[in-house]
C-alpha cells in the first residue's frame, strides 16, 4: 500500500532554523523588489478580466447565434475564473495590500462567489493558512466531509465520499459558502446559532445578487436570446467550478502531501511553520497560461510559505524553494496536472473505506 | 452656456450628468455585482471613477525654487471642499500609492472648476519632491474627501487677522482667494496678513498678494523676512503690525513653536474663542533613529492610552491595554488584525520597515511603535 503520510525528514532544530532564516531572506528579497511592473502586472489582469466580461455578456446577448453562444460562454468562464484565482483569491490574502490602493485592497475587495468575502476570509486566511493540514484543526482537510488520511477517524457516510465530491463540483462554490458559514462548528458548539443565522443571512444576499445577475437580469436584457444566455451563464459558473475545484484540491491533496497533529505544532517556531507548509502542499507543473489561470496556485508551495506575496512573483520563487528543499532534503510534492489529479481521486477512495487492521 | 461640472472631467453638462447618466449607472448597478459601474468606467479613465475620486494634473506653476502649484482637474467623484480645507492626495511612485495631505489653495467656486494645491519639496522626502518637482500634466492623481474645521465662518467676519509662516500660508490662500472672488456688493471684511517668510524669493505667492494689496484697499500683507531680521514673527509683531488684533477674528498656521505662542497669546486675553489654528501636524514624529523605539500608543475610539517598548507588537499593547482589538493568525498570514494608523511611526517586525502614513492599513500583530503612536481602534 502506497503511504499517504510520509514520516518527516529527521532535521535537526537549527537546521530547521537556518530553513528559516533563508526563507526569511528571500521574502525580504522579494518585498525589497516589489514595484512599478507588479503593480502592472495586476492592473493589466483586472482590466483583461473586466475586458472579458464585457465581451462574453455582450456575445451572449446575442447568443441565440450559436457562434456567439461559443465565444460569449468561452470569454465569460474565462473572466469568472480570472476574478476568483488570480484576482480575488490573491487580493483577499493581501498579495496587493502594499499599493496602497483602495481599490485594490483586503479589506475592501468583493469576489464573483456566492458567499460573502469575511467569512472566507476567515475560515481560508486564518484557520487554513494558520493550521494547514493539522488535523483537527485545519478544517480545509477534506472540508469535515472528506476522509484524506488514515489518521483520521473513518465513519460509514465516508464509504459515500467519492459520490458526494464527484456530484458536488458542479455546485463548488455553493459549497464553499456553506461551508465558510461553519455549520460544524454549530453542531460541536464552537459557533453560536446567534453567529450562525447572522452569517446566513449575508450568505443569502450575497447570492441573492450573485444568481440575480447571472440567471434572471441579463437573460432578461438578452431577450429573445434570453434561454441560451441563460444556459451560458450557467456553463460558464460550472466550468468556473470544475477548475477551481481542481487547482483547489490539487494543492493539499495529491499523494506525498503530509498532515500533522496538533501536539506535532505546538510551540512550532517560525522555521518549523516554514517546513510544515512546504511538507502539506503540492505543485501542480503547467505552462505560464496555465500559472496564472490557477490564480499561481499552480506554485501551492510557495504560497503557503509567503501566501502574502504577490502571485505573480511565485514562479521566480519556485526554483529556488525547490533548489532549498533539495538541499535540505525535504521532499517537494509536484507534478503535471494529470498526475495530481488522479492522485487527489486515488486518495478520495481509498480513504473512503476504514485503515485495513 | 449650461453650466459644466466637474462630473466627467467638466467635459458633459451638469444636468445630462444628473438626469441621464447618474440614474443610468445606477440602473447597472445589479449587472456588475460585485463591483460597481464605476469600476468599469475607471478602466477607460481613471477620472470617471466615482468610488476612487480622482484629478489629473493639467498644469504646473513654479511659485518658488522649491514649491510648485499643481493644478487638478477633479473627476466624478469630487465632493466639492470649503476654502481653508486639506486634501488627502495619493500619487503613485514606483507602483505603489503614497498619501499626503495638502491645503487646497483654490476657491471652492473656481470658473474653470480646477483644484490647485501648492506641494513645498520637503528635503529627503518621498512624495513632495515628486509633486514639487518631477510630476507632469497628464498625471492622475488620487484625490481624498476635503476635510478640516480651518475654514470661513458661515456668517462675514468684518475684521479678519491671519498670521502665517512657510506653506502655512496654503490653507490661508484657499480663504483669501475665496474673499477675493466674492463681489464687492456683499462688503468684504477688513483683512490684516502677516506672513513669515526666509526672505522674499521663497516667500510663495508673493507677486499676487503684492498686486491684490495695491488694489485693494481691504486687505493689508505684510511680509516678514527671516533671514534679514534675524528673527522669528513673534507677539510683539503682531501688536506692532496690528494693534486692533484683539478686536479681529484670528486665523494662525505655521510651525509648531509660532502656533503655541500665538495660543499662548490669545489665550492670556481670554480670545481662545476667536482663534482658528491649524497644524499640519499632530505630534512631532520621532526620529527615525533605530535606536529610538516603543512610546506611548494611543487608541483614538477607546481613548485608552498606554506604554509599549519596541519589540512588544501593537496588537498585544492595545489587548494588555483592554481595547478590543482585531485579531486573526498573530503571525503576519490572515491580514485578520488590520488597524489603521492615525499618526506616529511604526515599525514593520518582520521586514524592519517604517511607516509613518496617517491612514495606513498596518498588521497589528507584526508592527510596533517606535515613538509617539496613535491607531484608529
Amino acid at each position: 500500500m502506497v503511504t499517504t503520510t510520509p514520516t518527516a525528514p529527521q532535521l535537526s532544530p537549527s537546521r530547521i532554523e537556518d530553513l528559516g532564516k533563508e526563507l526569511d531572506e528571500l521574502r525580504a528579497e522579494i518585498t525589497a523588489a516589489r514595484g512599478h511592473e507588479d503593480a502592472r502586472y495586476i492592473r493589466t489582469v483586472i482590466a483583461t478580466q473586466r475586458g472579458l466580461e464585457i465581451g462574453g455578456r455582450l456575445a451572449l446577448a446575442v447568443s441565440i447565434l450559436p457562434p456567439a453562444w461559443l465565444a460569449g460562454t468561452a470569454m465569460l468562464t474565462t473572466a469568472k475564473i480570472l476574478e476568483n484565482m488570480e484576482l480575488g483569491h490573491n487580493i483577499l490574502h493581501g498579495q496587493w495590500d502594499w499599493l496602497g490602493d483602495p481599490a485594490i485592497h483586503s479589506t475592501t475587495w468583493e469576489w464573483d462567489a456566492i458567499g460573502p468575502v469575511d467569512a472566507w476570509k476567515h475560515s481560508h486566511n486564518l484557520l487554513h493558512h494558520t493550521w494547514t493540514n493539522v488535523l483537527g484543526r485545519d478544517r480545509d482537510f477534506g472540508y469535515t466531509v472528506s476522509r484524506l488520511s488514515p489518521d483520521q477517524r473513518w465513519y460509514p457516510f465516508h464509504l459515500l465520499q467519492p459520490v458526494y465530491n464527484a456530484l458536488g463540483i458542479p455546485f463548488f462554490d455553493f459549497g464553499v459558502a456553506v461551508y465558510d458559514m461553519e455549520p460544524d462548528g454549530v453542531i460541536t458548539g464552537r459557533k453560536s446559532p446567534r453567529d450562525f443565522l447572522r452569517d446566513a443571512a449575508a450568505l443569502t444576499r450575497k447570492a441573492t445578487r450573485q444568481l440575480a445577475k447571472d440567471y434572471v437580469f441579463f437573460p432578461l436584457l438578452a431577450g429573445p436570446s434570453a434561454l441560451p444566455c441563460l444556459l451560458g451563464n450557467l456553463t460558464a459558473n460550472t466550468a468556473r467550478n470544475i477548475w477551481t475545484h481542481t487547482v483547489i484540491f490539487c494543492g493539499h491533496f495529491p499523494d506525498g502531501v503530509r498532515t500533522f497533529t496538533e501536539e506535532e505544532v505546538a510551540d512550532e517556531t517560525r522555521g518549523q511553520w516554514y517546513l510544515r507548509q512546504i511538507q502539506g502542499s503540492a505543485n501542480i507543473e503547467g505552462s505560464p497560461l496555465f500559472h496564472v489561470l490557477s490564480g499561481n496556485l499552480s506554485h501551492q508551495i510557495e504560497h503557503h510559505v509567503f501566501p502574502d506575496l504577490p502571485s505573480n512573483r511565485y514562479a521566480q520563487i519556485a526554483p529556488r524553494v525547490r533548489d532549498l528543499c533539495e538541499r535540505h532534503g525535504i521532499p517537494y510534492v509536484t507534478g503535471p496536472l494529470t498526475r495530481q489529479y488522479a492522485s487527489m481521486w486515488a486518495r478520495i477512495l481509498r480513504h473512503a473505506l476504514p485503515n485495513r487492521a | 452656456m449650461p453650466p459644466r461640472t466637474a462630473a466627467l472631467g467638466g467635459r458633459l453638462p451638469e444636468r445630462l450628468v444628473r438626469h441621464l447618466i447618474t440614474p443610468l449607472l445606477r440602473a447597472a448597478a445589479p449587472l456588475t455585482s460585485p463591483l460597481t459601474p464605476d469600476d468599469y468606467l475607471g478602466l477607460l479613465d481613471p477620472l470617471l471613477d466615482a468610488r476612487h475620486p480622482a484629478g489629473r494634473v493639467t498644469a504646473l506653476r513654479a511659485e518658488t525654487d522649491d514649491a510648485t502649484t499643481l493644478l487638478i482637474r477633479p473627476g466624478r467623484g469630487w465632493a466639492g471642499h470649503r476654502a481653508g480645507q486639506y486634501l488627502p492626495v495619493g500619487a503613485q511612485l514606483d507602483g505603489s500609492w503614497h498619501w499626503r495631505t495638502y491645503s487646497l489653495t483654490s476657491p471652492p467656486e473656481r470658473r474653470d472648476g480646477l483644484l490647485t494645491i501648492t506641494v513645498k519639496a520637503v528635503p529627503g522626502g518621498r512624495v513632495s519632491p515628486y509633486l514639487a518637482h518631477r510630476v507632469r500634466p497628464g498625471t492622475v492623481l488620487r484625490l481624498g474627501p476635503a476635510q478640516g474645521e480651518f475654514t470661513l465662518p458661515p456668517a462675514p467676519r468684518p475684521r479678519m487677522l491671519m498670521i502665517t509662516a512657510g506653506s502655512g500660508l496654503t490653507p490661508v490662500m484657499g480663504l483669501l482667494r475665496t474673499l477675493l472672488d466674492r463681489g464687492d456688493a456683499c462688503g468684504h471684511p477688513d483683512v490684516v496678513l502677516l506672513h513669515s517668510a526666509p526672505d522674499a524669493a521663497a516667500s510663495i505667492f508673493r507677486t499676487e498678494l503684492r498686486l491684490a494689496r495695491e488694489r485693494l484697499a481691504w486687505l493689508r500683507y505684510h511680509e516678514h523676512h527671516t533671514r534679514a531680521t534675524g528673527r522669528r514673527l513673534a507677539p510683539g509683531d503682531f501688536e506692532r503690525l496690528c494693534p486692533d488684533w484683539r478686536e479681529r477674528e484670528t486665523w494662525a498656521c505655521g510651525p509648531a513653536s509660532l502656533l503655541d505662542a500665538i495660543e499662548e497669546h490669545w489665550g492670556r486675553a481670554g480670545l481662545t474663542d476667536r482663534l482658528h489654528v491649524e497644524r499640519f501636524r499632530l505630534t512631532p514624529l520621532a526620529p527615525a533613529a533605530a535606536t529610538a523605539v516603543g512610546g506611548p500608543v494611543r487608541f483614538t475610539r477607546s481613548g485608552v492610552e498606554t506604554t509599549t517598548d519596541g519589540s512588544e507588537p501593537l496588537l498585544e499593547a492595545g489587548e494588555r491595554a483592554g481595547v478590543a482589538m482585531p485579531y486573526g493568525c498573530r503571525r503576519g498570514i490572515c491580514f485578520g488584525c488590520l488597524a489603521p494608523l492615525t499618526y506616529g511611526r511604526i515599525r514593520d517586525l518582520r521586514t524592519g520597515d517604517i511607516h509613518d502614513e496617517p491612514g495606513r492599513l498596518l498588521q497589528t500583530c507584526v508592527t510596533a511603535a517606535v515613538g509617539p503612536t496613535a491607531l484608529d481602534l
